[in-house]
């Protein structure tokens, strides 16, 4: 048994005969170096640890839940918790639908996320990794004028969560990324363009595909114009899409669609998408970078299917949220760490694939935009509403082809809209950080603001 | 625990060993934070939770090199420890532990009144009620309402090589109304946010009613919202939160730590022509209340005001401790971070627009056509190009001189200096409004302000063909 788990079960001999405690404890060790100039800018390296604790009291009317977290382990940490948590629970509402997760009878997949090597790697190797990774962007074309950053980070993280109604769970994952950030210029105007590679280990990365991404993300966008407003086929490159379907996602979480909130509630079984778009979120494929053994819960992960060739299957849900709905639990739970309570949410989605490649997408497409990066997607999607607008650069499609960059634009439509105007899926997924995989999609009637 | 979180000879002996192998600079933060947070949802009081996180993070300076490492035991073992793993960056060996001498603490008492420790759940649960009463008083339209109150108790010291040694106790709270309106066109959201760095103090049931029912109204005006406009029109944005402009145009990329690696369009342009001279933007720490107000900085050093702009002159940028040593100077007190576990960087505090003297109706009056923008909900900024988005959340447009139909949310997109450029009427209405700053994927509370003002033409990113 991990040690973790032992000391959440350590924690659980506290409850009270009246009372069920759920325990959350997490740790992790973090490592990160930046480069500039070819020399460590930055370098952090960090442990830490901590715990969110939930007591319930069943009432007449319903359970009352309170909370309470610590960033330590110390058993002070633990006492006052207990205590704050029980008093918090006194000024919950009772809520027949509130409950702490019990075992359901479903297996946990056998993933291996976690790879020790994270661990054995030296630090200089990391640090050269990330001093290697500026030298391409800056040495790989003649254009880039600076490289603002260039990062290398992993992490090991541990997590084990205990219930007194038998939720017994624990996992270790870890992670490694590098990012570079280069600025070009010709002359002109100075333009961005960021690389990245993800794996779970140093060894998974490719700092030269990384490196090549940047410079050519930045180079191409140098001349970039701001054309004029027109409405036209919008092609998302798979980054971009991936960005899309992590909205999407939030709108079919069940939580979302319990507390009136998503713009699919009682739409189950209709067409909400065009029949080409098939939409799953899948913790158990070890492939995605999101993958998970269990959820926040302590549950099982599973596969689920949201949208089947267009037609709305169901939602994600955790415990509450699907004893709200009347349905059960899928597995879902997510936890924004140990303060965070679980709440039903997407973790690892992705869009079956298409059959044709990107290259044939623009073909098909003929004339349009296409999308490589987005800004402001926080201040400029409305989830509920379905509003879409974001700022955009990327390329003119013409004649099938990527022709010439354009800047400060914005991209609008509705989700709704958007879902049912897809007119190509690619063939090219992308295992990307982050909640979703992405490939090019296009979407048709897609109002470009320029000037 | 006392008021220096760790023993004034600890920190000293945890100092001079992250100098021990040869660093130039090195700084110990301690924090010890508390939070609680409720939230009501369709009039059930749930996920109430109370929190604790206590720590230090130790950074040492060699070259251009920082080394950084954060732990939660506040032990001298665990102190040196971290100290160590920190000074790991300096490779020349050094001379040894080094003596450092610290001065008596300068701490900063807090100026709330009424001590989040110090209410009554109850009398929060009673608030967040009242609040979600007053958004359903606005009609059966409103189908969902959302109450959120949170506050924290954050204290700090901060010690370093020079022999700074300061402290801060800083108290804010937060109060937000979310509400959603259903109509036969679907659903629209309403917020308003009310926050401050002040204790319980800072919310009244009128306070908390008002804001509500604003969240409510905006959500109800929005079901008969058409698709914004698509182009380049004229813009008023109405004070307060039209501060966003601002702090996306020209904020962020006035901040010395992108100045200094040549990713800002405002690099090297101190002194010149950079707005329209209506335009003078200060960042200013030393509001007190405001939601981005310090007395000290996240490294000691005191919240100022600094004139950033002044009648469209760009005359200076924000600095941290280590981007102003690199130039032989000061910091500007915008050294921040989000907590003992991150490096602070260049972060504004409460950044705003002086006032003018023209009338805001007026304003709207001499607007043939165009956009009126009421709330904004967020933005970003690319600050190597200058292209930046802000998202509005209630907008309406603006025909014949009249504000008339609203419309639906998106973003405005435009390249900072040639919209600082465009701004051609400020009125005297001047307010201020809360909101999180997120960088490098550190967030910080920071305000933003203006006067209702004018931009003669922006990009709406609406879907209206």
């Amino acid at each position: 048994m991990s040690q973790l788990l032992e000391r959440a079960e350590r924690i659980l001999e506290s409850a009270r005969g009246d009372e069920q405690i759920e325990v959350y404890v997490a740790s992790g060790v973090d490592t990160e170096v930046q480069s500039y100039q070819g020399e460590v800018e930055e370098l952090t390296t960090a442990t830490s640890n901590g715990f969110g604790i939930r007591i319930l009291n069943d009432g007449a009317g319903g359970a009352r839940v309170g909370t309470a977290w610590a960033g330590s382990l110390d058993d002070e940490a633990v006492v006052t918790a207990l205590r704050e948590a029980r008093d918090n629970a006194t000024f919950a509402t009772e809520d027949e639908f509130v409950a702490f997760a019990r075992p359901d009878g479903v297996s946990a997949v056998t993933l291996t996320l976690s790879d020790d090597t994270v661990a054995s790697t030296p630090l200089d190797a990391k640090i050269a990794m990330a001093i290697e990774l500026e030298r391409l962007v800056r040495s790989g074309d003649t254009r880039i004028r600076q490289v603002d950053s260039a990062n290398y980070s992993d992490y090991i993280a541990e997590a084990a969560i205990a219930s007194t109604t038998g939720i017994r769970a624990s996992y270790a994952r870890t992670g490694a990324y590098v990012s570079v950030e280069a600025i070009a210029n010709d002359g002109g105007d100075d333009q961005t363009g960021w690389g990245l590679s993800a794996g779970r280990a140093p060894h998974d990365l490719d700092i030269e595909q990384a490196a090549a991404d940047a410079i050519r993300r930045s180079t191409r966008m140098l001349g970039a114009v701001k054309p004029k407003s027109f409405k036209c086929t919008a092609v998302f490159d798979p980054r971009t899409a991936a960005t899309l379907f992590s909205i999407i996602g939030g709108a079919l979480s069940g939580e979302a669609v319990v507390r009136g909130r998503s713009l699919f509630a009682n739409r189950v079984g209709e067409m909400v998408a065009t029949a080409s778009f098939t939409l799953l979120d899948d913790p158990t494929d070890a492939r995605h970078f999101a993958a998970s053994v269990y959820d926040a819960e302590g549950l099982a992960c599973r596969r689920n299917v949201l949208i089947e060739k267009g037609q709305l299957k169901g939602f994600v849900y955790d415990t509450v949220s699907a004893r709200r709905a009347g349905t059960s639990s899928t597995g879902s739970a997510l936890r924004g760490g140990i303060a965070g309570s679980p709440s039903a949410g997407c973790r690892a989605l992705q869009l079956a694939p298409g059959d044709i490649d990107q290259a044939e997408i623009l073909r098909r497409v003929g004339n349009g935009v296409f999308v490589e990066s987005l800004i402001g997607v926080h201040s400029g999607v409305n989830p509920v509403s379905g509003d879409f607008s974001v700022g955009v650069t990327g390329l003119m499609i013409r004649d099938g082809q990527l022709a010439e960059p354009v800047r400060e634009i914005t991209v609008a439509s509705t989700l709704q809209r958007m879902l049912l105007d897809v007119v190509h899926v690619g063939s090219d997924l992308e295992w990307l950080p982050g909640a979703a995989a992405g490939q090019s999609v296009a979407i048709e009637n897609i109002a470009v603001s320029g000037t | 625990m006392n008021s220096t979180l760790v023993e004034h000879e600890v920190l000293q002996r945890t100092l001079g060993e992250a100098m021990a192998r040869g660093g130039e600079f090195a700084e110990v933060f301690v924090e010890d934070r508390t939070t609680s947070s409720a939230m009501l949802d369709q009039r059930r009081v749930e996920q109430l939770s109370s929190g604790r996180e206590r720590g230090a993070g130790i950074r040492v300076v060699v070259g251009d090199t920082t080394g950084f490492a954060h732990t939660a035991d506040l032990t001298e073992s665990g102190l040196v420890a971290a100290a160590r793993a920190a000074a790991a960056v300096a490779r020349d060996g050094g001379g040894g532990v080094r003596e450092i001498a610290l001065g008596p603490l300068r701490d900063n008492p807090s100026r709330a009144t009424i001590m989040p420790a110090d209410v009554d759940k109850a009398r929060k649960i009673e608030l967040m009620n009242h609040a979600d009463d007053a958004a359903r008083s606005e009609g059966p339209s409103i189908t969902q309402v959302q109450v959120a109150l949170g506050d924290s108790t954050r204290h700090f010291v901060v010690a370093n090589s020079d022999g700074l040694f300061a402290g801060d106790h800083q108290v804010r709270t937060r109060f937000n109304v979310s509400c959603i309106a259903t109509g036969d066109t679907g659903m629209q959201t309403g917020y308003r946010p009310i926050a401050g760095t002040r204790g319980f103090e800072l919310l009244s049931a009128d306070a908390v009613a008002e804001a509500a029912r604003g969240a409510a109204r905006q959500a109800i005006t929005k079901l008969d919202a058409r698709p914004a406009p698509s182009g380049d029109l004229p813009v008023v944005l109405a004070g307060g939160s039209g501060g966003i402009l601002f702090h996306e145009a020209c904020g962020h990329g006035l901040e010395a730590d992108a100045i200094l690696k040549q990713a800002s369009v405002y690099a090297g342009k101190v002194g010149q022509l950079v707005a329209s001279p209506l335009v003078t933007l200060v960042d200013d720490g030393t509001v007190e209340g405001e939601w981005g107000y310090l007395a000290i900085d996240d490294e000691g050093r005191p919240g100022a005001r600094n004139v950033l702009i002044e009648n469209g002159v760009l005359t200076d940028y924000m600095w941290d401790y280590l981007r102003a040593r690199k130039e032989g100077r000061v910091s500007s007190g915008n050294g921040r971070r989000q907590s003992y576990q991150h490096l602070p960087m260049v972060r504004m505090t409460n950044t705003y627009l002086l006032e003018g003297d023209a009338d805001a109706d007026e304003i709207v009056a001499q607007t043939t056509y165009g956009v009126y923008v009421a709330q904004l909900g967020g933005g970003q900024v690319n600050t190597a190009t200058g292209d930046f988005v802000f998202g509005m959340t209630a907008a309406f447009m603006i025909e014949g001189g009249k504000i008339t139909a609203p419309l639906r949310d998106c973003n405005l997109i435009g390249n900072g200096p040639d919209v600082l450029q465009r701004v051609d009427a400020v009125a005297s209405d001047f307010s201020m409004t809360p909101g999180t700053c997120g960088k490098n994927g550190q967030s910080v509370p920071v305000g933003t302000g203006q006067a209702t003002m004018r931009l003669t033409g922006v990009t709406i990113g609406g879907a209206a063909a």
